[in-house]
């Protein structure tokens, strides 16, 4: 797998995750009441614990890649955390929001295609199995 | 809106430095807490999301959406000049579309 592939799928999980983080975020404050131990629910922990899983991922698919393709692809996000608001809160899918969301797909299509004519700074192992802290 | 505007920056300053932390990332642990700029860009991180709960608690969904948009471009143009990545048609014409369809996704957002 090329570094560059690599990057890209763990970014892709990262955004999938913090979508899901997002959801359990919403869920955990619609808990939210005037008391200070209603922040300790069970669906806001899992919320902040999905987010920090995400940036995790995140930081690890950013590492050695460039943050101009890897970056805008965070914006993944919004397109899954639209479904969820569909499937979990039953907000309305409006045309807006999906004019939206191909929009953000067509861009993050663009940006991909932007990667593309771009060689590693460093040259890399062929096998790809080697680790990117190699490079420096 | 200010406070949101500002946030767009904060927040792309703030990928650059967990950007250049990472890529000296070693998975030990002082060096982690020792890594200046990945500690120095999740501060920046956290702070930036504190700010933008604040500004979102009174603010128009529909006018914050196409500020926050900004923070790829910001990002973008620091990835061109801080960290030398080459800039191209394909990834600036993919960042205004994204631009684009995260501010048309607010406005969907108010119905």
């Amino acid at each position: 797998m090329s570094p560059l592939m690599r990057s890209m799928i763990l970014v892709f999980v990262a955004s999938v995750i913090g979508s899901f983080g997002m959801a359990f975020l919403k869920m955990g404050a619609n808990l939210l009441t005037r008391s200070i131990w209603s922040f300790l629910n069970t669906k806001l922990l899992i919320g902040i614990a999905l987010f920090l899983g995400s940036s995790a991922f995140y930081a690890m698919g950013i590492k050695g890649g460039q943050l101009s393709v890897l970056y805008p692809m965070v914006s993944l996000a919004y397109v899954w955390g639209l479904v969820w608001a569909k499937i979990f809160f039953n907000e309305p899918l409006t045309k807006q929001k999906f004019a939206g969301l191909g929009l953000i797909l067509l861009g993050v299509f663009f940006v991909g295609l932007g990667s593309q004519d771009v060689q590693p700074a460093a040259p890399r192992a062929a096998s790809g199995q080697e680790m990117p802290a190699a490079n420096r | 809106m200010l406070l949101v505007f500002i946030c767009t920056l904060v927040g792309a300053v703030a990928q650059l430095l967990i950007k250049k932390g990472m890529d000296h990332f070693t998975p030990d642990l002082l060096a982690i807490v020792t890594n200046v700029p990945l500690v120095v860009g999740y501060t920046f991180y956290g702070f930036n999301a504190l700010l933008m709960i604040l500004a979102l608690k009174n603010a128009e969904m529909s006018m914050i959406y196409p500020i926050i948009g900004l923070t790829y471009v910001w990002t973008t143009l620091l990835c061109y000049t801080v960290l030398g990545e080459p800039s191209n048609a394909y990834k600036n014409i993919g960042i205004s579309i994204i631009v684009v369809g995260v501010a048309v996704m607010g406005f969907g957002g108010k119905k």
